[in-house]
This record gives structure tokens, C-alpha cells and sequence, in this order.
């Protein structure tokens, strides 16, 4: 017992004061793009050439579908002219797929869910569909000490007859999709549907492979899209706290 | 022992694939049999339908990779097989996963396989047959594939009597991505970035073993401290996940302090990582030839160093509770337990097989890199290696206090010089064709094992993974025998095998 007490000591008081107080992300994060149109040549297509997942397309303005995006930044790499870069920002989610495909440095962020019954607290459950684990990796630790999702009222629970939506995760592989669409069908009306990382929204760099679908925006209504590969944890807190209104 | 129809080669050898020898098939089995018995054991197995083979019409080619723990030499040995042959399972257990993955890639028999069933259900609905034991009071329990964590998709089917499991199946290919396949006629595009994703809590474990085969075909070298940052980030993919896993365990058998406290320093270790290259799970932070990110300045080393002793003291105290604490220790000794001589029978590898007391570590046995230096890792103690829940909780213990020894000597030490040899122009120059060269890393869960065949143009005819996972799955499965059910997340957490790896 005393060594417990000793050990509880030594840890010491580990929750972030989020979101009142941002904790420091890491300097080389890559998050919100910062797009400067105004220095893009639009003729050389080198961004367009390097990215994996075609988030960005050649012979167009220059834009990045952040849906599809997995935030590798060799665009960046590769740019003359720094009309891309990578900031630290980590707020990415988007109520709508449309939001996703930006070519400023602004994005529009999630809004609250309009129905009331959601807000004080929301229980999800996850459901893991293909995809790489990266994203369940950056879920889990949202429930330890730091982030502590609890409290704010949003829980993960075990049966989806106990959740007001679902989380999900990976392209949805053929062999997911019946368990993923049962997933769905088995949360009680009306739910919420969370797209996490580029895989759920767009099939990721994963996409167009014929062991799999492009993501779930073909199967379901989705509520909030967080994107990524995978997102940062704060990335993912932050949506689901504007989903429910606690960050406006 | 010695191969003379075989061709022995290092770890990220490159070597004309005409020089790997293609056996009649009788003497193939002689060859692998004896190499088993041996001591020798299978990286890697698998089929490839190309090309003959001497004046034989053939349609598969089956390519093993053999390895030789105590000399360092991997033995490559072919044969070709039209639409059956006798399975080599019934003699070599090691072999069974192999088999039935080919059986099912090239809708060939192997002849007298226990368990013919699907590892992937590539073709199908995810329709299994189970095995099934009959009797007045067995009973059968199924799980997943979605669990009631926030975890992989997987279906496990007890067969029970009571409380006691008689045996268990673990049914994967939910994660089945079609990787390999994508992977043909590459390196595209896209390849790097897959590579980086085949199991994302192993980003750099596995991207690792990509970038050692496109140097190895490529013929760069990268610079020492290149392969020192390596180590950094391969290290600490294995410290945040040894970690978290201890926390795991002591969730499982309900001891919340350790829980929440690793489960916290687990996140301590992703940051030193995002430190680096700004991802958690390194994304980005390799590239072939060396790597893409610097600890360009003493501040950022200073920051790591004393991340990792601030670590160091908050593992201890978490850690050392779970020692200390009977009602955790009598949960964790003899529960699951694998004998030595079944893990040499299946070939575990990793962690899980180092707490059966078969010491292999491709650290140690195949150094690539930084660890040539030699003086790392340390063996885990003898004593303690029982193979049971305790042991492989004790052996990543060993682990986290030797990794971050390591790195608290290497941090401060980098080499001087470049970190990425050639430049972004080495993705021009040529890659060696009609070639095949193995690359093997010791990643957190074990032995990664990736195999390249290129075509005349050097590009890849056939590229094989095989993740740690695909053999210590089946350790799993025998860890439970005997077991109460209820032990099964305790033991699965002591394992923590990937879904996605061995689905690929």
C-alpha cells in the first residue's frame, strides 16, 4: 500500500488543462496545411506528382483534399516556391466532406450536432474496419489520464446498443463490411457517425483497392469527418468536443 | 550445419536470383527437414508463379527463407510444385501457416495438412468452418471480429468444457488490405506510405525492413548517423509499446495504478517520437538512404535526453508496483504457459519466444545498422524465461530498462555527418534486377522478415512479408489450452500480436 502511495507521488498529476490551456505540440507536427495560392506556379505540378493518395490533382488551382490526404508533407518537400507547408494547428475536423478540400490557410470546423439530445454526454462505440491500427493507437490514449476523455462526458463503450454513434476506423475491408454495416445498424436512432483518419473518409492509401471501399461516406451518414493518418489525439478531441458543443 | 545446393547470404544481401538454387522436390523436403531438425528455422515460405525451373514445365515456384541463428546466414532453397505436394506441416509445425496462406494465394493442396482452412478469406464471404469438439457438456464461445475494446477485428472460437478451453481458433483476414498484391510491379508511388502502414504501432519496425531491401537493390549506404537515429526511433517503437502493454496487463487483472500510469508514459514515448519526425508512430521519419529528420539541434537532444530519464524513473516506480503486488504476480505466473519446445516447433519469434527461454533477437543474431556495434541487447535473465503470462510481462520489462540504456548512451553520442547519404536523387538511380534480397528487423513484436524479387527492370516481381505476428498467432492459440476462458485477455494482451500485419 505504501508503495503505491509512493509511486502515486512520483507520477504526479498528469491531466491537461485542455481546452482551456493548449498543451505544446511537437514543432515538426504536420497539421493544417498552410496553402499560399499566391506563390503557386500551377504549372510545374510537382505537389500533384509526389502525392500518394492524389488529394492533390495536377493542372488545377492548388487545393488539398484533406480527406484523402495522409499528411506525409512531401508536397511541402517538394515545392519551390513554399506555397505549401505544414503548420502545427492541430484542429482538422470538419462537419462536411466538402470542408475537407481546402486551398487557404483557413478551414471550417466542425459544428455542434443540431439535436439536442446529444451534448451533455455521448457514449461511442469504435469500430475497427481495415486500415492500419494507427488510428485505434491514437483513440486509446484519449481515455488515459492525459487526455481523459470521461471527463467530458464522452465515453467508449463495449455494445453499440449502449452508444449514441460509432467511431470508425480503416477503408472497411470486404471482409469488415457486414460487421461494420451490423455495427451500425444495431446503435439506436438517432446516432452520430464519426469518420477517423483518411482510410475512413476516403479509402487513405489504401484506396481504390479491390480488397476494400473507398471509406464509409458510401454506407452511412457521416456527422464528423477527422482527418489524418493517423490524426493527432488533440486532433480527434477537438472534433469530438465540437461535435458536441463543448468547443465552439 | 552446411547447405551445398543452397545459397547463403547476409541480412540485406542482394543476390542474382538465378543463384537460388531449384531443387527437385524431394530433395527440397530432405533439405528443410534436416535444416529443422537442425535447429535452423523458417523466416519466411512462400509461392511465386513465375519462371521454370531447370527443364521442369512448373507452375509455383516455393521460395523458403531459412535462418541460421548461431552463424548469421540465411539459406535460400527452391522448389517447383504443379497442383498438390505433401505437406511438410505434419513434420514441421512451423510450416503450417505458410501452407495453408499458399494453399489458399495459389488454390494448390498441400497434401495431409491437419488444418487446410483459409488464412485470410481472400476469395469469400467471411464464411469459416470451425474446428469442434462434440460432448454432452462442451460448449462453444465466439468473439468478435468486433471486440469491446478499441481495438483490430478478429473472431476467436473456444471450444470450452466448463470454464476450461480445450482449444481456441483465431480466425484473422479482417484487416485483409490486399498489400502484397498492390506491392507487384512497384515500388509505385504509393509503396513507401504502405509500407509505413502494414501495421501502424510497427511504422518504423517494417519501413525499416523496406528501406534496408531498396538500399540493399539500390546499392546506397547510410550514413552512421542515419543508422543511429534509426535505432533511436526503432527503440522507442518499442518502448512506448512494451509500455503500454504492461499497463495492459495489469488492466486485465485489474490493477489500475500500472494501468494508468504506463498507459500515460506509453504516450510519453509516441512524443519523444513526434519530437523527431513530428508523427507519433514515425511516420515519415525513414526514407531510404537514411532518414528524413535530424536531431538538428542541442536543444531538441537535450529534450529527448531528458524525456527518456524522466522515463526511466516513471517506469521504474509503475513498473516495479506490478513485482511487488501478490494479487498481480499469482494471476500472472503460470497462466498460459508455452513451453520451449513448442516455441521452437512453431517458430515464435520475439519477445514471446525469449520468455520460452529460445533466445533469438535479430539485434543480436542478424545486425543491421546501428547494432552492429555489438554491445546490444542484453539477454534476458534465465530464470525468469518460464513462458507463462510472468515471463513475457518480465522479458519486455528487461526490454524497456535495455532499450532506454541504450539510447541514454547513444543520444548524447550521435555520430556527426549526414542523415539521409543520397539526397533525394537516389530515387533515380537503378535498382538491381533479376535479383532477390532479404531484409530482417527485430521489431517490437519480433522478427519482421520482408523478401524482394525484382524483374529485369528492378522492379518488384514478387515482395513477401512476413510480420511477427503471422507465427506467434498460433503460440497464442496453444498458450490457451488448459486455460479458464477467463484468462484469455490476459494472455492475449502477454502476446499482443497485430491483426493488420498478418492480414496484410
Amino acid at each position: 500500500m505504501l508503495k503505491i502511495l509512493a509511486a502515486r507521488l512520483q507520477q504526479g498529476f498528469r491531466t491537461i488543462s485542455y481546452p482551456e490551456k493548449l498543451p505544446t505540440l511537437p514543432d515538426r507536427l504536420r497539421g493544417r496545411p498552410v496553402i499560399a495560392r499566391e506563390k503557386c506556379r500551377r504549372d510545374c505540378g510537382l505537389c500533384a506528382e509526389v502525392c500518394p493518395t492524389a488529394a492533390i490533382l495536377p493542372g488545377k488551382d492548388l487545393q488539398i483534399d484533406l480527406g484523402r490526404c495522409i499528411f506525409c508533407g512531401a508536397c511541402a518537400e517538394v515545392c519551390p516556391e513554399g506555397a505549401v507547408a505544414f503548420s502545427n494547428d492541430h484542429r482538422l475536423a470538419v462537419s462536411k466532406r466538402a470542408d475537407l478540400v481546402v486551398n487557404s490557410p483557413e478551414i471550417k470546423l466542425a459544428n455542434a450536432v443540431e439535436c439536442e439530445m446529444f451534448g451533455r454526454s455521448i457514449q461511442f462505440r469504435q469500430v475497427s474496419a481495415g486500415g492500419c491500427n494507427g488510428c485505434e493507437v491514437d483513440i486509446n490514449v484519449l481515455t488515459t489520464v492525459v487526455f481523459d476523455l470521461s471527463r467530458f462526458g464522452i465515453k467508449i463503450v463495449a455494445s453499440p446498443r449502449h452508444a449514441d454513434g460509432i467511431l470508425v476506423t480503416g477503408p472497411v475491408t470486404r471482409n469488415m463490411q457486414a460487421a461494420t454495416l451490423g455495427t451500425f445498424a444495431a446503435v439506436p436512432t438517432p446516432k452520430l457517425v464519426v469518420a477517423i483518419g483518411a482510410c475512413a473518409i476516403s479509402g487513405g492509401i489504401f484506396r481504390d483497392q479491390p480488397e476494400q471501399n473507398n471509406g464509409i461516406t458510401d454506407m452511412m451518414p457521416v456527422d464528423l469527418f477527422i482527418p489524418g493518418c493517423p490524426p493527432h489525439p488533440m486532433t480527434i478531441l477537438d472534433g469530438l468536443l465540437r461535435l458536441i458543443g463543448k468547443i465552439r | 550445419m552446411t547447405f551445398t545446393d543452397a545459397c547463403s547470404i547476409m541480412n540485406g544481401e542482394t543476390i542474382p536470383f538465378n543463384k537460388v538454387p531449384c531443387l527437385p522436390f524431394e530433395q527440397f523436403q530432405k533439405k528443410i527437414t534436416d535444416a529443422v531438425s537442425q535447429k535452423s528455422r523458417i523466416c519466411s515460405f512462400f509461392g511465386m508463379e513465375t519462371g521454370n525451373c531447370g527443364d521442369a514445365i512448373s507452375q509455383l515456384r516455393l521460395i523458403a527463407v531459412v535462418a541460421n541463428d548461431s552463424d548469421r546466414r540465411l539459406q535460400l532453397l527452391s522448389t517447383t510444385v504443379a497442383d498438390s505436394y505433401p505437406a511438410f506441416t505434419p513434420l514441421i509445425p512451423q510450416l503450417h501457416m505458410f501452407e495453408r496462406e499458399i494453399a489458399e494465394q495459389f488454390e494448390i493442396t498441400p497434401v495431409g495438412h491437419p488444418w487446410l482452412r483459409p488464412v485470410r478469406f481472400q476469395q469469400s464471404e467471411h464464411k469459416p468452418e470451425f474446428f469442434h469438439i462434440e460432448g454432452g457438456e462442451a460448449h462453444e464461445v465466439a468473439v468478435g471480429p468486433v471486440h469491446a475494446g478499441v481495438i483490430e477485428p478478429g473472431h476467436f472460437r473456444f471450444q470450452c468444457h466448463g470454464e476450461k478451453v480445450f482449444h481456441l481458433e483465431i480466425s484473422l483476414g479482417y484487416q485483409h488490405r490486399g498489400i502484397e498484391k498492390a506491392l507487384i510491379g512497384g515500388p509505385h508511388r504509393k509503396t513507401p506510405y504502405q509500407m509505413e502502414t502494414l501495421a501502424g504501432d510497427t511504422t518504423i519496425g517494417h519501413y525499416l525492413a523496406y528501406c534496408q531491401i531498396i538500399e540493399s537493390l539500390q546499392g546506397m549506404k547510410v550514413s552512421p548517423r542515419a543508422n543511429a537515429i534509426r535505432a533511436i526511433g526503432l527503440e522507442l517503437e518499442r518502448l512506448a509499446n512494451h509500455t503500454g502493454d504492461l499497463g495492459a496487463l495489469g488492466g486485465d487483472v485489474g490493477y489500475l495504478p500500472t494501468s494508468s500510469y504506463c498507459g500515460r508514459i506509453r504516450g510519453d514515448f509516441l512524443n519523444m517520437t513526434a519530437l523527431l519526425c513530428g508523427s507519433r508512430l514515425g511516420r515519415g521519419l525513414l526514407c531510404p538512404g537514411g532518414v528524413r529528420f535530424d536531431l538538428d539541434s542541442s536543444e531538441r537532444v537535450e529534450k529527448l535526453t531528458k524525456a527518456l530519464i524522466q522515463a526511466q524513473e516513471d517506469t521504474k516506480t509503475a513498473i516495479q508496483l506490478l513485482w511487488d503486488t501478490p494479487s498481480v504476480m499469482t494471476r500472472f505466473e503460470n497462466t498460459g504457459r508455452v513451453s520451449a519446445e513448442d516455441c521452437q516447433a512453431l517458430g515464435l519469434v520475439g519477445p514471446a519466444a525469449r520468455a520460452c527461454g529460445v533466445f533469438r533477437d535479430i539485434r543480436q543474431d542478424f545486425p543491421t545498422g546501428q547494432y552492429l556495434q555489438g554491445d546490444f541487447p542484453a539477454p534476458p535473465p534465465l530464470e525468469s524465461m518460464t513462458g507463462d503470462v510472468a515471463a513475457r510481462a518480465i522479458v519486455r520489462w528487461h526490454e524497456i530498462q535495455d532499450s532506454l540504456r541504450f539510447l541514454l548512451k547513444l543520444v548524447p553520442e550521435l555520430p556527426a555527418g549526414l542523415t539521409n547519404a543520397a539526397g533525394r536523387s537516389s530515387q533515380q538511380t537503378a535498382r538491381q534486377p533479376d535479383s532477390i534480397v532479404v531484409s530482417l528487423v527485430e521489431g517490437w513484436r519480433g522478427e519482421i522478415c520482408h523478401t524482394a524479387i525484382t524483374d529485369s527492370q528492378g522492379n518488384f516481381l514478387k515482395y513477401k512479408v512476413v510480420d511477427p505476428s503471422f507465427h506467434n498467432w498460433t503460440g497464442l492459440a496453444m498458450a490457451l489450452r488448459n486455460q479458464e476462458i477467463s484468462d484469455f485477455p490476459l494472455c492475449n494482451k502477454s502476446f499482443n500480436l497485430s491483426y493488420c500485419g498478418f492480414d496484410l
